[in-house]
């Protein structure tokens, strides 16, 4: 496989997501309402020392699973985008003609897709992270993060989430011809993390280390399983035949 | 340049092309006529490496279209212009341009210069800083034919090039198939168009599902149509009609009561001796022309016959 053959591919989406602002949008306005809001919840609606140190990193903590929600999330937006626009402007069979392999061509889309997500995801986390550590320092006496379960849920959690959906989108492509049915159709993904993340806000599991591993190892399983799938259906034979 | 062989593809039960054998030589411009249906489509997505084929062979420039270590080399070697142009409307026409040439391996420079010669004959050079999907479908048409050439490949296929285009468009696009048979390319063209392959291509395979006929317009009238000769006569009568027989002519019909049409194999030879025939029975003779079929007339008479010569 030659990756500067699947970057000419990625980058040439690139070109295409610049224009499209409703892409730009969800890049930058989930992370940020994230970032700001959800520790604005707590953090301004309670009086300082309201809620014992403890206890708010704890709280903090949980709502941080919300990272692997959005990593999830975000490629249903682009990926609708790379894989079925590409459908809508009967582009494919121009792009299946120049000598790239379907390997290539997956890998470059499928690096369109993934690289932004998760790029915004890593932006918002970043910004959740200052905020909550400015505006708690004084009152918690250390800094909440980073610590060990932020970087389990940013590094292997967040990533697997994404590629999720990467590989997700991918198969639905071959099925939808509408960009905004693929993208409802993708967020069903992020379903099982959503009662992950509604799970560990009201305690029902811890998240330390050990679930968080335990959830990345079934997001990596996940993503092996639908690699495969994807891997059949974005085949050059497949695309042109039966893609729908 | 291609060569197929006993070429065939089957979609589950489905045969949608038997047993194509054919060649195309360097530097021709082969039109591929046929039905909706008929595996036009699918036999160039065959010989381009896109779709496997069932069984038969194929070679592009000596390379085996069925050998996974040539698929890369074949479509390096060929440019495709399918039915549908699949333009990405939010880049620039330079930039569809610079991304397939990046694709094909093509150097910034060799893209630059490229890009700009073909877009400059195909009249863009000016727009070419404009995003595809403010234009018109001739020029978006003309952007595509562009991406085909964007690396200079030897063998092009083109699939429909004009279909609805106005027809200004239509000849700027005829007009540069003519320049890229110039420069010896050697083309596939799949074409609804009669008129459009009579003009342009220099032999002609009729299609449906299996090559029905193959040959120069010229041979194709020749041996399936036979040549004719219409006298405009100032009348037609029994003396004459015996006279015309008796110089050997096997056919003749009767169009009206002041014109004879009659089967002939060498015009030049035969019909001096044809008219004399008729003046020497009395007959008056007008003028005489050559009844000329056209290309429609061929292809209709060939798929109302399954193929078999009429």
């Amino acid at each position: 496989m030659r990756l500067s053959q699947a970057w000419i591919v990625t980058m040439k989406d690139f070109g295409i997501f610049r224009r499209k602002r409703y892409i730009l949008y969800s890049l930058i306005a989930g992370p940020l309402a994230l970032s700001v809001l959800l520790p604005a919840s707590i953090l301004f609606s309670t009086s300082p020392g309201e809620i014992p140190a403890a206890t708010l990193s704890s709280i903090l903590g949980g709502e941080f699973t919300i990272f692997i929600m959005l990593a999830g999330l975000l490629p249903s937006v682009i990926g609708a985008y790379s894989f079925i626009g590409e459908k809508v402007e009967k582009s494919l069979e121009p792009l299946l003609a120049t000598p790239t392999t379907d390997s290539e061509l997956l890998l470059g889309k499928s690096l369109a897709a993934f690289l932004p997500s998760i790029a915004a995801t890593y932006v918002g986390a970043v910004l959740f992270m200052a905020i909550v550590d400015a505006s708690t320092s004084g009152q918690v006496g250390h800094l909440i993060f980073p610590n060990l379960n932020a970087l389990l849920i940013l590094f292997p959690a967040a990533p697997l989430a994404c590629v999720m959906n990467v590989e997700f989108s991918i198969i639905i492509s071959s099925r939808v011809n509408d960009i905004r049915a693929a993208q409802q159709l993708g967020t069903m993904v992020i379903l099982p993390l959503v009662a992950i993340f509604i799970l560990a806000q009201t305690n029902a599991f811890a998240i330390d280390p050990f679930h968080l591993l335990i959830i990345s190892g079934i997001l990596l399983l996940a993503d092996v399983a639908l690699f495969y799938v994807s891997r059949t259906t974005f085949e050059r034979e497949e695309i042109l035949t039966k893609w729908k | 340049m291609i060569e197929a062989e006993g070429l065939t593809k089957k979609f589950g039960g489905v045969t949608a092309v038997q047993g194509l054998t054919l060649n195309v030589e360097k530097g021709e411009v082969f039109g591929f006529l046929g039905p909706n249906g008929a595996g036009k489509t699918t036999t160039v997505r065959m010989l381009c490496c896109l779709i496997s084929k069932t069984s038969g062979e194929a070679t592009i420039g000596g390379l085996r279209i069925g050998r996974s270590e040539d698929q890369l080399k074949i479509r390096q070697m060929v440019g495709v212009l399918p039915e549908n142009v699949g333009l990405y409307e939010d880049l620039t026409a330079y930039r569809n341009l610079d991304f397939y040439g990046q694709l094909y391996r093509c150097t910034k420079q060799q893209i630059r210069e490229r890009a700009e010669r073909l877009l400059r004959m195909l009249g863009l050079w000016e727009r070419r800083d404009d995003l595809v999907g403010t234009f018109s479908k001739g020029m978006k048409q003309k952007v595509a034919i562009a991406r085909s050439l964007i690396h200079d490949p030897p063998v092009l296929f083109l699939d429909e090039p004009t279909a609805n285009l106005d027809p200004e468009s239509a000849k700027t696009v005829r007009d540069f198939i003519f320049e890229l048979k110039k420069e010896k390319r050697t083309i596939f063209l799949n074409t609804h168009n009669l008129d459009e392959a009579q003009r342009v291509c220099d032999r002609i395979g009729i299609l449906k599902t299996s090559l029905i006929a193959v040959g120069s317009p010229e041979q194709l009238r020749a041996s399936l149509w036979g040549r004719k000769t219409v006298l405009h006569l100032s009348a037609v009568n029994e003396a004459i009609l015996s006279a015309v027989r008796g110089v050997g002519v096997r056919n003749i019909e009767t169009v009206s009561e002041t014109k004879l049409v009659v089967d002939v194999t060498d015009p030049e030879k035969e019909n001096p001796s044809i008219v004399r025939a008729v003046v020497g029975a009395g007959g008056e003779v007008r003028f005489v022309t050559e009844l000329r079929p056209t290309l429609e007339d061929i292809y209709l008479r060939l798929l109302k016959s399954g193929g078999k010569q009429p």
